[in-house]
């Protein structure tokens, strides 16, 4: 396991998905894969496919609509798989909280292993989370449930 | 008749929104094209009647993360008709200069976008390098690289002194020679004019019968925008040129988008030159008179409309914005589809579709497929769509 999860570590592949955001975190996590910011030095590729990927980095509130796809998404990815939500609207719903058709935070909906706050967090704050996720990884034979907390 | 299906998860990396299409394909040829949306409904209008005129500000901007200045620009401005007050001009200007980096924000990203969406990454990534420089521009006027909350009921919030002035001045110049430098680049690049002249074409006469707006209008040359034809906040003041090109291609909606970029700068340039002294915000009381109102603002995409009715009360009874995404959809739909001599191919659906700017949040991105000659049906994801488009064109490149 040991060379598995190293490997596992220096190259975690991320999906991208909206579930209803307004875009702004969007287009921030699409700047951090841009010349300035640049997260593939960690590794990180955005992948098209679940099944390809291990980290779901999950943008805006979620809708109704989108609910159902996005547990089907989360399921077709392979173990193990961690689940950042960015931006205030996916941590706890946000503005959009007490909407009808928006759920209240994605944790509610999948399980989440870092939470990356602000509206829209800047770049620096989505690859803090990655690379606070590569720790994670790293520790992953100890049974211990960490939790990354990554201000905005 | 046997007819399947291939399931596959609706998301996809880059910026491409809400829809799901359903197209119609005879052979290679794509003959309809019919879209569904509502993938991203949050409920915005119907929260917008539970919350004060104030705490919708943020409400408001949030409806579009890219073109949030111009939502929260339409719905100040909607606020104040109900009030009947004019805002200080010094305030007008701030808000023209922030909406127009907005739209320079927005316009070099849909440029970028539209590179990837045809398989030319390279000119994606320069392009959001160049792009980097606004966002700062945009943190360090408002303190926030892309909600700027710059806009508010009677003002704006932050001014804008002398050394903010100075760097805006640089940054501005430096992407003014970016941009026109792109503009020449992709006028004759060969690998962008084969992928996007004659494709995509909205006649003049379908474009005003299915009323599209923004820089897909004005690329098959309708001379459409609020700015000019209804001059709002210090537009009255600003000199612009609309820009239009006649070749109704998406190459066209490139060359508006780079053209309309360098107008933005220049705005924002003469807006430092002329900008009046005074203060920026006046208060207003929190309750609007009873009444209604609508307002109109030229955002990136096009035209967007406010309306709002007040009943006397601290919160709006009704809310409604008609985005300038869904005045291009209809549009949309008709590019999609082959029609007398002009012809559709499968290769051309994404950059097609990434022509309009769509911008409707959480798309299903999937597209089905049905052909009309064997009755098949399958889903692809985006990605599996623009891999295919890549191979086509490569497989046509190397015949002709």
């Amino acid at each position: 396991m040991g060379l598995i999860n190293w490997a596992r570590r220096t190259s975690p592949w991320l999906l991208h998905l909206n579930t209803g955001g307004c875009n702004g975190c969007d287009i921030e996590v699409v700047a951090a894969l841009t010349p300035r910011y640049d997260v593939e030095r960690f590794g990180c590729l955005l992948k098209g496919s679940p099944r390809h990927a291990d980290i779901l980095v999950v943008t805006g509130a979620i809708t109704r609509q989108i609910e159902n796809r996005l547990k089907r998404i989360y399921e077709q990815m392979p173990e193990p798989k961690f689940a950042v939500a960015v931006g205030n609207c996916c941590v706890s719903g946000g503005v959009f909280r007490g909407a009808y058709n928006v759920r209240h935070g994605l944790d509610t909906v999948i399980p989440v292993d870092a939470y990356v706050y602000g509206c829209p967090p800047k770049p620096e704050a989505i690859i803090k989370a990655i690379a606070a996720l590569q720790e994670k990884i790293r520790s992953l034979e100890k049974p211990v449930e960490q939790e990354v907390k990554v201000g905005g | 008749m046997s007819s399947f299906k291939i399931p596959i998860g609706p998301q996809h990396p880059a910026l491409k929104e809400a829809e799901n299409f359903t197209f119609t394909l005879d052979g290679e040829l794509v003959v309809g094209a019919e879209a569904r949306i509502g993938y991203m409904h949050r409920g915005i209008e119907k929260l917008m009647e539970t919350k004060n005129y104030i705490q919708n500000i943020p409400l408001v901007e949030r409806i579009c993360g890219i073109c949030n200045v111009a939502h929260t620009l339409c719905y100040c401005q909607n606020v104040e008709y109900l009030y009947g007050k004019e805002i200080p001009r010094r305030a007008e200007y701030i808000r023209v200069i922030i909406e127009e980096l907005n739209r320079i924000h927005s316009h070099l990203l849909w440029m970028g976008i539209a590179a990837h969406e045809i398989g030319f990454d390279t000119l994606f990534m320069y392009i959001w390098r160049d792009r980097e420089v606004v966002m700062d521009l945009i943190e360090l006027l408002t303190g926030n690289r892309v909600s700027t909350a710059s806009n508010t009921i009677g003002g704006v919030r932050r001014d804008i002194d002398g050394e903010k002035e100075s760097r805006l001045r640089k940054g501005m110049g430096l992407l003014k020679k970016r941009t026109k430098y792109y503009k020449e680049v992709s006028a004759k690049e060969p690998s962008l004019l084969a992928r996007l002249e004659g494709v995509g074409i909205l006649t003049p006469k379908e474009c005003v019968e299915l009323c599209a707006v923004g820089p897909t209008a004005r690329a098959s040359g309708v001379k459409v925008d609020v700015r000019a034809d209804d001059p709002y906040a210090a537009h009255d003041e600003v000199p612009f040129n609309v820009i239009t090109y006649d070749t109704c291609d998406l190459l066209g909606r490139f060359l508006v988008r780079a053209d309309e970029t360098v107008e933005s700068i220049n705005m924002v340039e003469y807006c430092l030159d002329h900008m009046p002294k005074g203060p920026i915000r006046i208060r207003l009381p929190n309750t609007p008179p009873i009444g209604e109102s609508v307002s109109r603002v030229e955002a990136p995409r096009g035209e967007d409309i406010h309306y709002v009715k007040s009943n006397g009360t601290d919160k709006p009874e009704r809310y409604k914005v008609r985005a300038p995404t869904l005045g291009n959809l209809a549009a949309l739909v008709t590019m999609l589809a082959t029609r007398g001599s002009y012809e559709v191919y499968v290769a051309d659906l994404p950059i097609i579709l990434a022509g309009i700017d769509p911008c409707m949040c959480c798309m299903d991105r999937s597209a089905k497929f049905i052909e009309l000659r064997k009755g098949r049906e399958w889903v692809w994801t985006w990605n599996q769509l623009k891999q295919y488009a890549k191979k086509q064109v490569e497989i046509q490149g190397r015949r002709s």
